[in-house]
């Protein structure tokens, strides 16, 4: 276990070396609030940029006024409490849920105003959910060939190669005709990764993936992500694994009652946050010693 | 006791009656059966659907075809409707009508219980994908759906077909029928002969009947095990 740790620090140390300018360039833009300057900015792309985002369900405000931005390789995780936005915020990214306002940009297209062609933009944002949502029915080869082969039309000659090498880069290979229901809950799930990578997104979305997933499942997926982040792919992640979203994480964002209390790079955020919300919230995942009452 | 069976059964043209009366009742199973299926599963995703108004609609139907008894059906369609407003519908016409008004009603009920007892994750993961609604009908939710759709329509179909024997009332010359003028006629030289007729027509039902559950469990154990 401990010596993993290492392992995924040092992956992470190679990251940065790999692109000192950008992870310079991405401090500076740490702050999310950044994106509403564009002075001396027009030279910079980003994956992703959401400004001012509203949603609510009826009168409860779930998000008020997110802004966020991620550029190429970003890794953003989203922390907080239940209930704070963190999976309504990435539903509302890829429209399934709807927003009340605010602007989203996903590789310099506004994805919210005028006509929205949902199942194009979907194409380019590859989500997996908590609940492993594989479709029963279909072999995992089958799960993965269907978004490729149905939505973008390509051919299964030309998918296959691509699918097959994604399944032996998480270790499946040899169950690509297994059913979901013989595979473990992390074999799911890492079909489910291999699945959304195959429609080629631009980013990735994770929400809580690992929620219900046994314990000694976690890291097989876990590892994925990292490996994924090791590559370069631009990911949002919303988690409750504290260790991972330290290793992983280039920002982390910690949402409460709708709005960003706070974003900083994880080793600030898990040391020495700012605010006392966080400090609060990170509380949960400690435990003091306990003094075991004599009489009882 | 073998002989006044086959005597029953095969003198005259009784045997090749019988089998054109069950021609007859297999015809209207099968194209009752067969329309119930395929329009019963567009009416089955509306009320799954959420429109209000064909919810009302259908509901509506699906509550009157279902204290509605079957015979009353066919009495109205082919009696009331000839003598109050000189409509005249074949007897065969009668009872594929009635019958799949009836398998429509069962059938669309069957298939809005399948489709909305699919997890909303697996709509979500398709739209996630990229799949437009029409395609994560046709690939995700319809094959599920039928898994799960198919105890329910066989069962409907073997009670439709062994319901058949009303149409007997409407002067429908099916296997019923047939069989009810041959005892009448072979009744009265043999007493036997109600007992030999009416065996046979039971047996003929559970040929029909049971292979019919036997493929349904040989489905049920393909996608199982697949």
């Amino acid at each position: 276990m401990e010596q993993s740790k290492i392992e995924i620090k040092l992956l992470k140390d190679e990251k940065s070396e790999d692109d000192g300018i950008d992870s310079e360039s991405r401090k500076k833009g740490s702050d999310p609030k950044s994106g509403d300057q564009p002075d001396g900015q027009g030279e910079e792309k980003f994956i992703l940029r959401i400004k001012n985002l509203v949603k609510s369900y009826g009168e409860r405000l779930v998000l008020n006024g997110i802004s966020l931005d991620l550029r190429p390789a970003d890794v953003l995780v989203l922390v907080g409490p239940s209930g704070c936005g963190k999976s309504t915020l990435l539903r509302c990214l890829n429209g399934l849920e709807p927003i009340n306002s605010g602007d989203i940009e996903l590789d310099g297209e506004l994805i919210t105003t005028g006509d929205i062609k949902w199942t194009e933009i979907r194409q380019k944002i590859g989500m997996v959910f908590q609940s492993y949502e594989l479709f029963p029915h279909l072999t995992v080869i089958e799960n993965i060939l269907l978004g490729p082969r149905k939505v973008q039309g390509r051919k299964k000659e030309d998918v296959l190669p691509e699918a097959n090498s994604w399944l032996e880069r998480v270790g499946l290979l040899d169950r690509a005709d297994a059913y979901p229901r013989q595979l473990s809950g992390g074999q799911k799930q890492r079909v489910a990764i291999v699945r959304a990578l195959t429609m080629q997104p631009k980013i990735m979305l994770f929400d809580e993936v690992t929620a219900s997933l046994d314990p000694e499942m976690v890291r097989e997926v876990l590892d994925v992500i990292l490996e994924l982040a090791t590559q370069g792919l631009t990911m949002l992640i919303v988690t409750h694994e504290m260790a991972f979203a330290r290793a992983v994480a280039d920002q982390v964002i910690f949402l409460d009652k709708g709005v960003i209390v706070e974003a900083s790079p994880p080793e600030k955020f898990f040391n020495n946050p700012d605010s006392d919300r966080a400090r609060k919230f990170l509380n949960v995942f400690e435990f003091n010693e306990i003094h075991k009452v004599q009489s009882l | 006791m073998l002989d006044s069976a086959l005597n029953v059964l095969t003198s005259g043209r009784n045997f090749s009656r019988l089998m054109d009366g069950l021609g007859i009742t297999l015809w209207i199973s099968f194209v009752s059966v067969g329309l119930s299926i395929v329009l019963g599963i567009p009416a089955g995703l509306l009320m799954a659907s959420k429109s209000k108004i064909w919810n009302f609609i259908l509901r509506i139907y699906l509550e009157f075809i279902r204290i509605m008894p079957i015979l009353v059906l066919l009495f109205l369609f082919y009696y009331s409707l000839s003598q109050a407003f000189e409509v005249n519908l074949s007897p065969f016409f009668v009872s594929v009508l009635v019958f799949t008004l009836w398998g429509v009603a069962e059938m669309s009920d069957l298939v809005r219980s399948a489709v909305t007892s699919i997890p909303v994750h697996q709509r979500e993961s398709g739209r996630a994908l990229g799949l437009t609604e029409i395609q994560i009908n046709f690939h995700i939710i319809i094959p599920q759906a039928v898994r799960r759709l198919l105890p329910g329509v066989i069962n409907l179909a073997t009670r439709m077909i062994k319901t058949t024997p009303f149409v007997f009332f409407i002067n429908m010359p099916d296997l019923m029928k047939v069989g009810q003028q041959i005892v009448e006629v072979s009744g009265i030289r043999d007493p036997m002969a109600s007992v030999w007729v009416y065996g046979f027509i039971f047996l003929i039902y559970f040929i029909i009947c049971y292979p019919v559950s036997l493929f349904s469990r040989y489905l049920e154990g393909r996608w199982q095990s697949a």
